[in-house]
C-alpha cells in the first residue's frame, strides 16, 4: 500500500473535476491537490458533448428567461434557489472559458454566437461547432497543465472513501498499470466521476459511465436523490446508440416518420409551421421527444432499420456550407456509422439513454450531507435539472459547480484537521483485501452475463414509459443479480496489471446497486413527470404528493430505504408545462 | 440483421507478470458490416477470454483512447471495421510506445512531458477580468487555428513517425501542432516562451518530412504542415525576422 499526503483529493478528470481543482489551486495555492481519475482526463466523457453550453448573452435574453426555460423543463422538480445561482454564473464561466482559450463559434463581428437548444425560449447555447464538450475538457485539461500545485494521477481507479470520525480523511485508489493500492491521506474530497447511464444496454455514453462515485457515496450513507430520472436522448444512432446533438435541430433539422410526416405534431409540440419556433416541435424538450417516438413506433410508423426501428433526422436544407460548419462531427459519425451523408440523405434515429438527472445530494453549494465530501457535475444532484435536463445545462453545470466545489472544499480543507494516519491506513487495507478478493474466486458467473442481464432488466422495466408491474419484476431481477454478485464472479484474468476484467467487476458492483436505486425510486413515485413517465394508472404529475424529491439510502443487501424531501420553490410555483403552440418563426443565428 | 460471419482477430499478448516477450493469439470472432474492431475485441473479452487487455471509451472517435496497428496500420479501432479484413486481422499496440500489458501502451511519455512542454494553454496579449467578457476574435481569426485545435491526442500520429521511433526525445507531431495551435491563436502572445521549444533539436527541427502523421489522423489536423510553417517561423525567428513578419506566429 502506498500513501499519499494531500489536501484535496479531485476524483474525476472530466469537466467538472478538472474545473474544479483548478479551483482549489486558485483559492490557495498552498493546498495540494490530487486529481484522480480513472483515465487520462482527456479521455473522460466531457468530451463526448456536442451541441453546446448555456449562458445568458444576448439582449433579447434573461436570466428569468433561463431560469423559467430550466424550472419548466424540469417539470418544477428543480430547487429554484440553486437554479437562480446557477443562471446567474453560466456566462461568467462560459467567459472563463473563453479567456482560457475556449475556441467558441463567432459571429461575423468577432462576438461569440449562440444557437437554439430544445425548451429554449432564446438562443442561448454557447457551442464550438458540434465539439462542445471536446474544446471544453482539452482548454480545462491544458490550462490545469499550468498549476503546479495540481497533481494528477492518471488511470487510478478511485475504488474507495475512507471515513474517520465522521468525515472523509482518506481516498483509495488502485494505479491500474501496476495493480497497486494507493490510499490518499486528505482533508476534503470532490467526487466528479460523472453518470450512471452504463447501467443501461442502449446509450449515448462512453464505457468508463458506471456511476462509481455514486456508488462509493451511497455506500458511505449519503442518499441518492431523484435516480429514477433518467434522460433520453430523442436522436441517437441505432444500435450504437452513438449521439447526434440537439444541435442539428438548433440548426433547423426536422424529424419525419416513415411517411416522411413531421409527428410531433401530433404529441402537442406543433403546429408545424412556421419554422423554427422556439420551444416547438423539433427544439421541444427532450423527454417530449422521445416519449413521442415510442408512440410512433407503436403505432407502426417508424423506419424499420438493420440495427433497429428509427426515425428521419432531416438536415438537407440547411446546406452543405452550414452543415460541414455547423455540425462537422455528427457528419463524420453518420457517415462512418451509418453511411449516410447528411448533406444528401437523412440520418436514421432513435432514443436512448444519454443523462442521469440524479445523483449525490448536495446542497447548494455542493456540500454533501458527510463532512469533508463534495460533488459536481452529473454524478451530483444539484438540484438544477429536476424531473428532465434542459439541453445545454450540462456542460455550464460541470463548470459552475466544479468551481463552486472547488472553492468550498479549499475554504473547508483550510481549516480542517488531518487525517488519522494509522485508522485511515487500517481502513484502507480492509478495504483493499475486499478487493483482493475478486480476483481469487474459482467460480462464479462471467462480469459481461450479469451486466448484460442488467440491461435487459433496466431496459424492459424502466424505460422510457414505465408501469408497476414491469418496475416490480425488474426491481427483483436486479435483487436476484445483487445476490449472484455476492455469490462471486469468476474472472479469467488473476493478474495485477491492467487487470480491466477486475475493475470492470468492481464497476459492476456498484451499478447493480445503482439500477436497483433507478428501478425502486421509479416504483415509488406514483405519478409521472418529466422523465419518469407511466402508463399505469400515475399518468399524471402529482404536485400534492410529490413535488418532493427521493432520497434513497442504502440498507446493505436489501433494497434502499426511500425518503422524501421538499423541493425549495422561491418564485415559480408549478404550472402545466406547455410547448408548441402559435407563434412567431425564429430568425437562426 | 445480416447472417454473421466470422473473421480470425490475431491480438498482440504481452503480460509483464508472465511472458518474456509478446506473442500472438488467435480469436474467432463473429460479426455483421457494422461491427467495428473494438466491438470484436469487446466480443473476445467479453465471451472468450476476460483477460484481453485494452483501452476504449467512448467509441466515436472523439476520446482518443481506443487507437491501435491493425494491419500494420495506426487507426482508431472504433472507426475501423471487421468487414475490411475479412478472413483475417491482425492487431498490435501502437507503434514506438512500451507496451505496459496486450494492446495498452504506456503513454506517459506524451502525456505527461511532450505535452506540458509546449505550454499548451492561451498566454493573453491583453489581460481584462472575465466580468467585462469575452475577447472578440473573428472567424477568420479563428480559422488561423482551428484545425489545429482537433486533436484528440489518440497518438496515432506518434506511431506513424519515424523519427519519433529512431529518436523518443522529439517533441513529436500532435504535441507540435498544438504548440502551432496556440502560437496561431489571436488572443495569444506565448509564441517568444514557446520558441526555445520550438527551434531546438527535439522541436520541429527533428521533423524529417515524411509527412505519415497527417495521413493517419483521424481528426485531419494535419501537424506536418503545423511543423513545416514552424521551420519557416523557426529560420526567421533565428534570423531575427519574425517579430517583424508575423507578430501572431502565422499559419
Amino acid at each position: 500500500m502506498h500513501t499519499v499526503e494531500t489536501d484535496v483529493v479531485v476524483v474525476g478528470g472530466g469537466g467538472a473535476g478538472l474545473r474544479a481543482a483548478i479551483a482549489v489551486a486558485d483559492s490557495d495555492p498552498r493546498l495540494r491537490v490530487a486529481l484522480v481519475s480513472k483515465v487520462v482526463p482527456m479521455r473522460s466523457h466531457t468530451v463526448a458533448a456536442e451541441g453546446g453550453s448555456a449562458g445568458v448573452i444576448r439582449s433579447d435574453d434573461s436570466l428569468d428567461n433561463h431560469f423559467d426555460d430550466t424550472v419548466g423543463g424540469g417539470d418544477w422538480l428543480c430547487d429554484q434557489d440553486v437554479v437562480e445561482y446557477f443562471v446567474a454564473h453560466c456566462t461568467e464561466q462560459m467567459t472563463q472559458l473563453e479567456h482560457w482559450g475556449c475556441p467558441w463559434s463567432r459571429k461575423d463581428d468577432g462576438n461569440v454566437n449562440v444557437r437554439f437548444f430544445g425548451g429554449m425560449k432564446v438562443q442561448r447555447t454557447w457551442f464550438a461547432a458540434d465539439k462542445t464538450g471536446f474544446h471544453m475538457l482539452h482548454t480545462l485539461f491544458q490550462t490545469s497543465l499550468k498549476y503546479a500545485s495540481i497533481k494528477r494521477y492518471d488511470e487510478f481507479f478511485c475504488a474507495d472513501l475512507i471515513v474517520e470520525d465522521g468525515r472523509v480523511q482518506g481516498v483509495l485508489a488502485i494505479e491500474i498499470a501496476t495493480g497497486e493500492f494507493h490510499v490518499f491521506e486528505c482533508k476534503a474530497a470532490i467526487i466528479c466521476t460523472g453518470g450512471a447511464g452504463r447501467v443501461f444496454g442502449q446509450n449515448t455514453n462512453a464505457g468508463i459511465v458506471t456511476g462509481d462515485g455514486m456508488g462509493i457515496a451511497f455506500r458511505h450513507g449519503v442518499p441518492l436523490r431523484d435516480m429514477e430520472f433518467v434522460q433520453w436522448h430523442p436522436t441517437t444512432l441505432p444500435g450504437t446508440g452513438v449521439l447526434i446533438t440537439e444541435g442539428c435541430r438548433g440548426e433547423g433539422a426536422i424529424l419525419t416518420n416513415k411517411d416522411g410526416y413531421r409527428y410531433l405534431q401530433d404529441y402537442g409540440l406543433g403546429p408545424p409551421d412556421p419554422w423554427p419556433r422556439p420551444k416547438a416541435m423539433e427544439l421541444g424538450p427532450r423527454d417530449r421527444l422521445s416519449q413521442a417516438f415510442w408512440y410512433e413506433e407503436q403505432k407502426g410508423r417508424t423506419v424499420s432499420t438493420a440495427l433497429g426501428s428509427a426515425v428521419w433526422l432531416d438536415l438537407r436544407h440547411l446546406g452543405a456550407a452550414r452543415i460541414h460548419e455547423r455540425l462537422p462531427l455528427i457528419t463524420e459519425v453518420a457517415k462512418t456509422f451509418v453511411g449516410v451523408d447528411p448533406v444528401t440523405a437523412p440520418i436514421p434515429v432513435r432514443p436512448a439513454v444519454h443523462y442521469t438527472m440524479g445523483g449525490i445530494l448536495c446542497n447548494g453549494h455542493t456540500e454533501t450531507p458527510l463532512k469533508g465530501l463534495y460533488a459536481a457535475g452529473e454524478c451530483s444532484s444539484v438540484g438544477v435539472h429536476g424531473a428532465n435536463r434542459l439541453g445545454s445545462n450540462s456542460l455550464a453545470e460541470i463548470v459552475v459547480f466544479g468551481k463552486a466545489a472547488g472553492e468550498r472544499a479549499a475554504r473547508y480543507a483550510q481549516a480542517a484537521a488531518g487525517a488519522r494516519t494509522d485508522a485511515v491506513r487500517k481502513q484502507a487495507e480492509a478495504a483493499e483485501a475486499r478487493l483482493l478478493a475478486l480476483l481469487g474466486r474459482e467460480r462464479g458467473e462471467r462480469v459481461a452475463t450479469i451486466r448484460d442481464e442488467m440491461h435487459e432488466a433496466m431496459e424492459t422495466g424502466v424505460g422510457i414509459f414505465r408501469n408497476a408491474e414491469g418496475m416490480k419484476e425488474a426491481c427483483a431481477k436486479l435483487a436476484a443479480l445483487r445476490e449472484r454478485y455476492r455469490q462471486g464472479l469468476k474472472l479469467d484474468d488473476r493478474n495485477r496489471a491492467f487487470n480491466t476484467e477486475w475493475l470492470s467487476a468492481i464497476e459492476l458492483g456498484f451499478g447493480l446497486e445503482l439500477a436497483e436505486v433507478i428501478a425502486q425510486s421509479a416504483l415509488n413515485r406514483k405519478e409521472s413527470r418529466g422523465a419518469h413517465t407511466r402508463l399505469d394508472e400515475f399518468k399524471e404529475r402529482d404536485d400534492a404528493n410529490y413535488l418532493k424529491h427521493t432520497l434513497a439510502y442504502r440498507t446493505g443487501d436489501g433494497p434502499p430505504r426511500l425518503e422524501y424531501a421538499p423541493v425549495t420553490i422561491t418564485k415559480s410555483p408549478p404550472k402545466a408545462r406547455v410547448y408548441g403552440g402559435e407563434g412567431k418563426k425564429a430568425v437562426l443565428t | 440483421m445480416a447472417e454473421p460471419r466470422t473473421i480470425k482477430i490475431e491480438v498482440l499478448r504481452y503480460n509483464p507478470e508472465r511472458d518474456l516477450e509478446p506473442h500472438f493469439q488467435t480469436f474467432e470472432v463473429p460479426f455483421t458490416p457494422d461491427t467495428s474492431v473494438l466491438q470484436g475485441l469487446q466480443y473476445i473479452k467479453d465471451h472468450l477470454d476476460g483477460s484481453l487487455t485494452f483501452r476504449w471509451s467512448c467509441r466515436m472517435a472523439i476520446c482518443g483512447s481506443c487507437g491501435k496497428m491493425v494491419n500494420g496500420k495506426p487507426v482508431l479501432s472504433c472507426h475501423t471495421f471487421l468487414r475490411d479484413y475479412y478472413p483475417k486481422v491482425r492487431i498490435e499496440p501502437l507503434d514506438h510506445f512500451p507496451i505496459l500489458r496486450d494492446l495498452a501502451i504506456d503513454q506517459t511519455d506524451f502525456v505527461n512531458n511532450k505535452l506540458p512542454s509546449v505550454k499548451p494553454y492561451l498566454m493573453p496579449k491583453d489581460e481584462k477580468p472575465v466580468s467585462e467578457g469575452p475577447f472578440l476574435q473573428t472567424p477568420a481569426q479563428l480559422q488561423q487555428y482551428y484545425q489545429y485545435s482537433q486533436c484528440i491526442n489518440c497518438l496515432l500520429c506518434y506511431a506513424a513517425c519515424p523519427q519519433y521511433g529512431l529518436n523518443a526525445k522529439f517533441t513529436g507531431p500532435a504535441a507540435l501542432a498544438l504548440l502551432h495551435r496556440y502560437n496561431a491563436d489571436s488572443r495569444d502572445q506565448g509564441w517568444e516562451e514557446r520558441a526555445e521549444l520550438l527551434d531546438a533539436e527535439e522541436g520541429v527541427w527533428g521533423c524529417t518530412l515524411v509527412g505519415y502523421c497527417s495521413e493517419v489522423c483521424p481528426k485531419q489536423v494535419d501537424p506536418a504542415h503545423a511543423i513545416n510553417q514552424n521551420k519557416v517561423n523557426s529560420a526567421m525567428d533565428y534570423f531575427g525576422l519574425l517579430k517583424f513578419l508575423m507578430p501572431r506566429g502565422g499559419a
